[in-house]
């Protein structure tokens, strides 16, 4: 399959493999930060899966975790230096989340699934698939985060682009959105949307984590403020 | 350093500046070990224990190591190297020392290398610049905030489990919005200290 239709669909890594969930609640109130954040785990994910890559054949099993974090710590300290040198208002803005793109899972866990078993090509073309479909997930949250809380979308870093005003929801502003509480719910109701379209799309009874088998009618009870509802088939 | 700041920073990140809940960090282990009360309880205990350990470490590698010798540019892979062997560590000596205590813990400690509130703390001290009975303070302020959050989210989920819920938003879904719920009520507690 073609790794960005997969990055973006399959294995989204946000949607679908819910990994890298911390800079994705927190940075996700402009949407510039979403394109800057997108932009360094590109490069990090980039650069990680091609030096692992490349390194497979010599890196001893018993020590590939530390060596993995090495190499990617490596890049993104190249990343936080140079955003701090070349865009240091995107640098405040995504503050401790640069430096914490080490111990995001996306990364480790394409240089243990991926590119420590493939060669170099493929594991550069899955990094820029992922990383994609990374970036349209976090545009996607951070695009109805700032429209709904500000009424605004920013795609303007220092004098470049422009910021795009919507007079109807700049008059009708839910706070509420940009702050903390606003990230978890679009997530959730985000999720559970791309859910619902992957349950119609593939139709595959995975598509949902949980089953209803094992729940009790008597503990259920509670939750229904006192009916008991027939269990479906 | 007054004890009137410790206190306060220590109320600070456990309700006001909750770290999994104002911070956003730890969310892999806040989602991901919340589905039982008992394993909240047990990464919560772990998560704590590391958080304070390892901000402490950071502090004495970061003002003895790498700030005299200019090198301040290399501490994230420090502290990432540092987490990881003291979770190492911590690890074998709990095994050793108490096994019941292993048996709680150890399979939660693994999991603690990557979770990012360990390296969060460690990079928040050095950018506000604690000293060291601040920096452990934090730490170990932030994971009770975290056990605070985690255990709460446990509870509900528990309940969770057991309720009609539209189907696709069984499980993660829920969860975040459930989260969303419990930030919205934490939002409250922002007006008990003055900044």
């Amino acid at each position: 399959m073609n790794p960005v239709r997969r990055g973006i669909f399959k294995e989204n890594p946000i949607f679908v493999i819910m990994l890298g969930l911390c800079p994705t609640l927190a940075i996700t109130t402009e949407v510039i930060n979403g394109i800057g954040m997108g932009l360094a785990i590109l490069v990090v994910l980039t650069g990680s899966n091609l030096f692992i890559s490349l390194l497979r054949a010599w890196v001893p099993d018993t020590i590939r975790i530390p060596v993995f974090i090495v190499i990617i710590a490596s890049f993104v300290t190249i990343v936080d230096l140079t955003m701090q040198a070349l865009l240091p208002s995107l640098a405040e803005a995504l503050g401790i989340f640069i430096p914490l793109i080490v111990v995001n899972c996306i990364i480790l866990g394409r240089a243990e699934s991926f590119a420590s078993k493939n060669p170099p090509l493929p594991s550069v073309l899955d990094a820029i698939g992922m990383s994609i479909g990374f970036t349209l997930s976090l545009l996607l949250l951070a695009g109805i985060r700032e429209l709904l809380g500000n009424g605004t979308l920013t795609f303007q870093i220092l004098d470049i682009g422009t910021t795009i005003h919507i007079p109807f929801f700049e008059e009708h502003k839910a706070a509420i959105m940009i702050l903390p509480p606003g990230a978890f719910l679009t997530l959730g109701l985000l999720m559970g949307f791309f859910n619902h379209i992957r349950k119609r799309m593939v139709g595959s009874p995975n598509a949902y984590t949980l089953s209803d088998q094992h729940i009790s009618r008597a503990r259920r009870f509670l939750c229904n403020g006192g009916r008991v509802e027939r269990r479906k088939a | 350093m007054s004890i009137e700041a410790v206190i306060l920073l220590v109320v600070s990140s456990i309700f006001i500046n909750n770290f999994v809940l104002a911070k956003f960090l730890g969310i892999c282990p806040f989602i991901g070990v919340s589905k039982k009360l008992d394993s909240a309880i047990g990464m919560g205990i772990a998560v704590t224990f590391v958080l304070t350990l390892s901000s402490a470490a950071a502090w004495f590698v970061y003002t003895y190591l790498l700030h005299p010798y200019g090198l301040d540019y290399l501490k994230t892979i420090a502290f990432i190297l540092v987490i990881a062997a003291l979770v190492q560590f911590v690890e074998m000596v709990i095994r050793k020392f108490s096994p019941a205590l292993y048996t709680a813990l150890g399979i939660y400690l693994p999991l603690i290398t990557t979770n990012c509130a360990v390296l969060g703390v460690a990079a928040i001290n050095v950018q506000k610049e604690y000293n060291l009975l601040m920096s452990t303070v934090y730490g170990a302020g932030a994971g009770l905030g975290f056990t605070l959050a985690l255990i709460l989210m446990a509870g509900i989920r528990e309940r969770l489990e057991d309720c009609r819920i539209p189907r696709a938003l069984r499980g993660a879904p829920i969860a975040f919005i459930t989260a969303g719920m419990i930030s919205l009520a934490f939002m409250g507690f922002a007006g008990m200290i003055k900044e």
